[in-house]
Order: structure tokens, then C-alpha cells, then sequence
């Protein structure tokens, strides 16, 4: 008996609006998707449209300047070809490197920063703007001035004289200190001994193991200038932190560095995961900084996917093997940014 | 309303001659009226071109040694046509790469220019021959008594099948060696008319002992590493067997090619150890200002001893051991499939194979004519030097310049190169070249 009324109840409830707004209902129906729709539209075919077509021509025989769409046997073959070749192995070495050593320098020293500014010392307003500077350059003319301050006969090397690094070392006997910064090919740190004593075929592997020295002047350039921009995102962090939090602290005689340490870093979590994804996708897909730094380096020791992307499609017109180095960048930035977005829709 | 507006110019848009008037009027109407207007008024760009006469000619020709001598061919095109309009679209870029991609656009989109820039050989051929975008113009060789006043093995990188594609109108030597004067007088080194790869690893020894860097290297842009090994190849192996490797018709696993990369190992000892951060024409400046003592680059390079005032203190010879051998770096101008103005572009290819325009032309650009019937006499002592060795050296086309090979195969050599550069393994360059000249044997079937 109870459940009657209910039920008619509901009805009317839902009859009665339907009623009312039926024209407006049917109207906001229409107009919703037809405003969405050149965008979708868009998107589709900008994005995932030409997505398809970069897979398909991956997959295809187009292999010089005549487009040849046709599907290349075995199915896959561009991607075993792209593989096999050292060069694209070298930069996927270099990309993972210069990811992780960028991501440290550029949020930790992005961090430090904020934190400092965030002490409210004197000039910090001023400081902030001379932080946040660099991100406003385009990759094109740092990669050109830091080329400049990384070139061993022109630049930073010239300082170890004027500031009589060099006389003094000298008086000791020691060679003057005159590294090559970008025009250095040595691969330092190298494993592949170490993997060979667990692992005997890893002695036979044409890949060096390590890291390539050139490639650490062209991640303090790319830090230099996006730490600003991870400073901006903790300060924004920072902001909301409520005032309390850190009294609360201070009358429990927390010191400073425990204030930071223990409440303050902790609380910016979601900070940091957010520009350790920006920088994350950025540092996947470098192409201008490093190409008008130091373009390839020595033996391929700067070289990045983004690179070998250009000069197969341009220059080489391997459009196959170009559009799947292109899949496989897109796949590692994937990686990155699909655990971050799935989060994030969750949090929704 | 608008739909009848848009139908009626639509309606005059296909007859031309009323058409500019008729979509001036419509524009001021309404909105849709003016689109109209818009879409018919470039609709019947080319019917108006056609009628004043236009010639577009692309390139990437626009440094201040390029577009000067551009200008030259443009003037001598005009003195004899002077109602057609030339339009110069050339896009800046070093070495074209900027410009082949626009170019490569425009052909897609069935839009060519009048005529484009291009190197012979393979560049030519497999760019834009095999795909369909070139006119043969074997007519224009005949009647312009081209066939005559080039050179053979010049013309045959102009053909494909018989037929040939494009007029060469300047020609660069790839195979040059530049030396400061000032350097050798100091440190006793005498360089005569030739030079061997002994004499230069003599020479090189006395350099370095005297704390000079021997051999200037650039390698920031790959391609004087891999030109640089091209010429000691053709050094160790003759213009023969260079052909052959190019051609896929010698195995690159050969006696010959492991000597030419030993001896290019025993010259990177000689190289400025900054060589990954420079570009050419910084090496190129390092023997002009005598802080290197050699350096191998195509005779572009004297556009940078001239322009730094450098000619007097700067000297010449082929690069060691390729003395008898002219590298060719060859720039010429084709005919396209569908071109706007196909009568005005034929015209252009007659006067950019006469003797005016190649005698305007190249003293401006710092390359030599293609012909090799020229007064020889308006060219510099290099140039003259260059001139006499064109007409009886064996000529060969350059890898390292896209002319000997796919550009897949030049994409690989240079990749080969720069490696080899850094960890000088010649079993793995001997390797990396057979693969590449197995994906261009792949490819040609």
C-alpha cells in the first residue's frame, strides 16, 4: 500500500516539470550537443584523426617522397627496423636521463625557491619576477645562449681563468680545469660491465649504459628555465596553506626545518604531483631547446626521439619509420599523463 | 535569400570577365555575399595571371651571397621579357631545409611554382622526378644546344630514362681544401699545386707540435663529417669505385672503404676538439683567422674568405689525394607537372642555360657554370682553378649534398658519420653503411 503513493508520486514529480519546461527540455537537448559539437568534431579529427593516420602510416611503405599508404609486411616491421637502430636506442636512453635529472633540478630547485620567497625576505616580489623570467623565453633562444655559455673554448670556461681557478691549480701542478660541456662524447657511469657480470649477452649490447655527459649542461639550461615555472606552482601552493596549520606548529615548538619537512612539503603533494607531470610531458617532448643547443651532440650523446623524428620525415622522407618514433614518443608521454588524468577523474 | 545572393555571383564567377566587378558590388551587400566574392575572386587568380604574365620561381636562395646572384638570373630573365611579373618565393633556411618542406606542401596540394631550386641527381630524381612533379624538357637541352655545352656525366644527373629534368646553372666543387698562408710560411710547411694524405699528415704533425690545431672539423650540422669522409673515400678508393659504393654496385665491406675510414680516424686526431658545438663556417673561419691550419669544405667556403677579406693569406688545393676528382654540388631549376605559367617557366630554363645568365650568375654566387663554353676570364684565380678542373677531372656527384644517393641513404650516412666521429669503430660504420645501402637497394625494387 505504502509503495502506491510513492510511485504516483514520482510520477507526478517528474511529469509536472516535463510539462512545464517540455519546449525549453527538448531546446537545451539540441543546443547542448550542437555547441559541443565543432569542438568534438575537431578534436576528433585534429587529434585522434590524424593519431590514426600517424599509426597507419607507421604500419605503411612510405618510404620516400612518392606517398605510398600501402601496408608493409610482417605488420609492424618499421617498429622491429626503428628498434634495432642504435641511434633511436640512444635516445631513448637520452630521454629517460634527461627526464629525470630535468625533473630533479627543475622541482627541487623550483621548491627551494618558493620556499625561500615564501619567507617573505626582503625583495621577494622582485625576486619572484626575476624567477619567473625565464619562462617567458622561447626554447629557441635559450638553447642559443646557454650554447654560448656551454662552449669550452667561449664560455663558462673562461671564468675558471678570470677568476684564477686555473693559475691556482697550476701552482699545484694540476691541469687546468677545461671541461667540454657539450662537445663532450664520454658516456659516464656506464653499467653495462656490471649488467654483463649478471646478465653475460649484455657485453654484446652497442647501447652504452650510462650517462652522456653532454646531455647535463642541456638539462641545467632546460631547468634554468622552467624552475620558474615550478616556483610559480608551489607559490600557489604555498598560498593555500592555511595560516593555522602553521601556528598550530609554531606553538608546538616545531623548528623551521620541521615546519617544512614534516607539514609544509607533504601538504604540497598534490603540487608537486601536477608539475612533476607538466615538466614530465615537456621533458618527453624537448625538440627546440636541444636542437639549437647542441643538436645531436657528440655521437648522438644529446640526440632525443623528437630529433630523430624531424630528420627521418624531412630529411631522410622515412615517413614510416618517422610517424612510429612519433607513436612510441606519444606512448611514453601516455605513460606519464594517463595514471594523472585516470586520478584525477576519479577525484571528480 | 542569401542562398539566391550566393547562387547569382556563383552564376558570374564562371564568367571571368565580369567577375571583378560584379564581386566588388556583392561584397558590400551582405556577409555571405562577400564570402562569395572572396571564393570567386581566387577562383580566377589564374585566368588573371595569365594575362599579365607572371613567373614564380622558388628557392631557398636569400643570404647576401644567394639573393644577389638570384637577382642576376631575374634581370637577365626580364631584359628579354620584360611584361612578365617575377615573383621570387624563395624561403629562408641553410641548405634548403626549411624550403624543401614548404616545397613539399605546395606539390601536395597540386600547387607548384613556376620552377623550384634543386641539386641534381638523386635529390632531383627521387624527390620529385619519380613522384610524378617534373616535366621532362629534353626538347629545351636540344633546341638551347645544351647537350652540347655541358659536360656528360653533368647532363646524365640531370636525366632519368633518357630524359632530362632540370638546367643546371651553377656548379660548386665539394672536394676543396683551404689553407692559411700565414700558418704554413711560419712553420716551414710548403703546399703545392696537390696534395697526398701523407703529405698532409706530415704537414698536420708539424701543426700540432707547433700548438695549432691541424684540421678544423664542424660537426654540429653533420654534414662536413660525413662530406669530409666522402672525399677521403674518394681519395683512398678513386672516382671509379666511389661511383660503384653510390650506386649499390660495390659492396661497402671493402678493402678500400676500411682504409678511407682509417685514414679518416688518423685525421680526427688532428680536429679541434670543440667540433660538436661548431657550424661550417666557424671552422671555415678558424683557418681564415689562423687558428687552425686546414680545413675541408665544398668551395663555398670562399664566399667566407671574401666576405672576411681573407683572399690574399688564403690558400687552395683538392682535398688530400682527391686531386683529378671534382665533387659535384650541382644547383639547377626544374619544370613542373601543371606549373601556372608553363610558357614563362620554359622561357626561364632558355635563359638559365645561356651563357649570360651563367656568366651573370656565378661570379655573384661563388660556384662556376655548368656550361663549359665561358669566358673564363671574369672569374677569380680560384674560380679559374675551379673551371679548368671541371673540364678535365673526372666528376663525381656528392653523397654528403644528396646528389649520389636516396635521401634515405644520406640520412644513414650521416648518422653513420657522426658516429664514426665519435667512437671511430669501423667495423660498425662498415656495418651501418651496408644496412643503408641495403634499404636503398630495397627501395629502388
Amino acid at each position: 500500500m505504502a509503495t502506491i503513493p510513492q510511485v504516483s508520486a514520482r510520477d507526478a514529480v517528474a511529469a509536472t516539470p516535463r510539462r512545464v519546461s517540455r519546449s525549453r527540455f527538448s531546446f537545451d537537448r539540441i543546443l547542448s550537443p550542437l555547441l559541443l559539437a565543432p569542438s568534438a568534431v575537431a578534436v576528433f579529427l585534429f587529434v585522434y584523426g590524424f593519431i590514426g593516420i600517424t599509426v597507419w602510416i607507421s604500419l605503411s611503405n612510405w618510404r620516400s617522397a612518392a606517398e605510398d599508404l600501402s601496408l608493409r609486411q610482417p605488420i609492424g616491421d618499421s617498429y622491429q627496423v626503428l628498434f634495432s637502430q642504435s641511434r633511436f636506442q640512444i635516445d631513448l636512453r637520452n630521454t629517460l636521463l634527461f627526464t629525470l635529472i630535468f625533473l630533479l633540478l627543475a622541482v627541487g630547485g623550483g621548491l627551494g625557491l618558493a620556499v625561500l620567497l615564501d619567507r617573505k625576505i626582503t625583495g621577494s616580489g622582485f625576486f619572484r619576477s626575476v624567477f619567473l623570467f625565464p619562462y617567458a623565453l622561447s626554447f629557441i633562444t635559450t638553447g642559443v645562449t646557454w650554447s654560448w655559455i656551454f662552449n669550452p673554448e667561449t664560455g663558462v670556461n673562461l671564468l675558471f681563468d678570470a677568476i684564477g681557478l686555473n693559475a691556482v691549480l697550476a701552482s699545484f701542478g694540476v691541469e687546468p680545469l677545461k671541461p667540454g660541456w657539450i662537445t663532450d662524447g664520454t658516456v659516464a657511469w656506464q653499467l653495462n660491465g656490471a649488467i654483463a657480470a649478471v646478465y653475460p649477452p649484455a657485453a654484446d649490447w652497442s647501447l652504452k649504459l650510462g650517462i652522456p655527459v653532454a646531455l647535463i649542461p642541456v638539462t641545467i639550461a632546460a631547468a634554468w628555465q622552467l624552475s620558474g615555472f615550478a616556483m610559480a606552482m608551489f607559490l600557489a601552493g604555498l598560498g593555500t596553506i592555511p595560516h593555522e596549520v602553521r601556528e598550530a606548529a609554531a606553538l608546538d615548538g616545531a623548528t623551521d626545518r620541521r615546519l617544512y619537512q614534516d607539514i609544509i612539503v607533504p601538504l604540497l603533494k598534490p603540487i608537486m604531483v601536477s608539475t612533476l607531470i607538466i615538466l614530465g610531458h615537456v621533458s618527453l617532448k624537448i625538440f627546440d631547446l636541444i636542437f639549437a643547443m647542441s643538436g645531436k651532440g657528440p655521437g648522438f650523446a644529446t640526440d632525443v626521439p623528437g630529433i630523430f623524428v624531424y630528420e627521418m620525415i624531412f630529411r631522410a622522407q622515412r615517413y614510416n619509420i618517422g610517424a612510429a618514433a612519433s607513436i612510441v614518443m606519444l606512448v611514453l608521454v601516455c605513460i606519464v599523463i594517463v595514471p594523472y588524468l585516470a586520478r584525477q577523474l576519479k577525484e571528480l | 535569400m542569401t542562398v539566391d545572393l550566393t547562387k547569382k555571383l556563383g552564376g558570374r564567377a564562371s564568367r571571368r570577365h565580369l567577375l571583378k566587378g560584379s564581386a566588388a558590388v556583392g561584397a558590400g551587400a551582405l556577409v555571405a555575399g562577400r564570402l562569395a566574392g572572396l571564393a570567386a575572386a581566387q577562383d580566377a587568380t589564374p585566368a588573371a595571371s595569365a594575362a599579365t604574365g607572371q613567373l614564380e620561381v622558388f628557392s631557398w636562395w636569400t643570404s647576401p651571397g644567394e639573393a644577389p646572384a638570384l637577382q642576376a638570373l631575374f634581370d637577365a630573365y626580364s631584359a628579354l621579357y620584360p611584361d612578365v611579373e617575377v615573383i621570387n618565393a624563395a624561403v629562408a633556411g641553410g641548405a634548403g631545409v626549411n624550403a624543401r618542406a614548404v616545397l613539399a606542401t605546395r606539390l601536395q596540394g597540386n600547387q607548384p611554382p613556376d620552377s623550384w631550386q634543386v641539386h641534381v641527381g638523386r635529390e632531383l630524381i627521387d624527390n620529385y622526378v619519380v613522384p610524378g612533379y617534373c616535366e621532362p624538357i629534353t626538347d629545351l637541352y636540344e633546341s638551347e644546344g645544351l647537350l652540347e655545352a655541358m659536360p656528360q656525366t653533368l647532363i646524365d644527373q640531370a636525366s632519368q630514362d633518357g630524359e632530362q629534368y632540370s638546367v643546371p646553372v651553377g656548379v660548386h666543387r665539394g672536394n676543396g681544401f683551404w689553407y692559411n698562408r700565414q700558418v704554413m710560411e711560419e712553420n716551414g710547411i710548403t703546399v703545392g699545386e696537390t696534395m697526398s694524405i701523407e703529405e698532409f699528415l706530415t704537414a698536420a704533425e708539424t701543426l700540432q707540435a707547433a700548438g695549432i690545431v691541424p684540421l678544423s672539423l664542424a660537426t654540429k650540422d653533420t654534414f662536413a663529417a660525413a662530406q669530409t669522409f666522402e672525399n677521403t673515400l674518394l681519395a683512398v678508393a678513386g672516382p671509379e669505385k666511389y661511383d660503384q659504393l653510390f650506386k649499390g654496385e660495390a659492396d661497402w665491406d671493402d678493402a678500400d672503404v676500411r682504409t678511407a675510414a682509417e685514414t679518416y680516424g688518423k685525421m680526427l686526431a688532428f680536429v679541434n676538439e670543440d667540433h660538436p658545438a661548431l657550424t661550417w663556417d666557424q671552422a671555415t673561419a678558424m683557418v681564415i683567422e689562423g687558428n687552425a691550419g686546414f680545413n675541408s669544405m665544398g668551395d663555398w667556403a670562399y664566399g667566407e674568405v671574401v666576405a672576411r677579406d681573407a683572399v690574399e693569406n688564403t690558400g687552395w688545393v683538392s682535398h688530400p689525394g682527391t686531386n683529378g676528382s671534382f665533387v659535384l654540388v650541382v644547383d639547377s631549376f626544374t619544370l613542373p607537372v601543371g606549373a601556372p605559367n608553363p610558357e614563362n617557366a620554359r622561357n626561364w630554363l632558355r635563359v638559365l642555360g645561356s651563357r649570360e645568365a651563367q656568366e651573370a650568375f656565378n661570379p655573384l654566387k661563388g660556384s662556376i657554370p655548368a656550361r663549359t663554353d665561358i669566358n673564363r676570364e671574369i672569374f677569380s684565380p680560384y674560380h679559374q682553378w675551379s673551371i679548368d678542373s671541371f673540364a678535365n677531372d673526372a666528376l663525381v656527384p656528392s653523397c654528403a649534398h644528396g646528389q649520389a644517393s636516396s635521401p634515405a641513404f644520406q640520412q644513414a650516412f650521416y648518422d653513420a658519420l657522426l658516429g664514426f666521429v665519435d667512437d671511430q669503430d669501423v667495423d660498425t660504420l662498415v656495418l651501418n653503411l651496408q644496412d643503408a645501402a641495403a634499404l636503398d637497394a630495397e627501395m629502388a625494387s
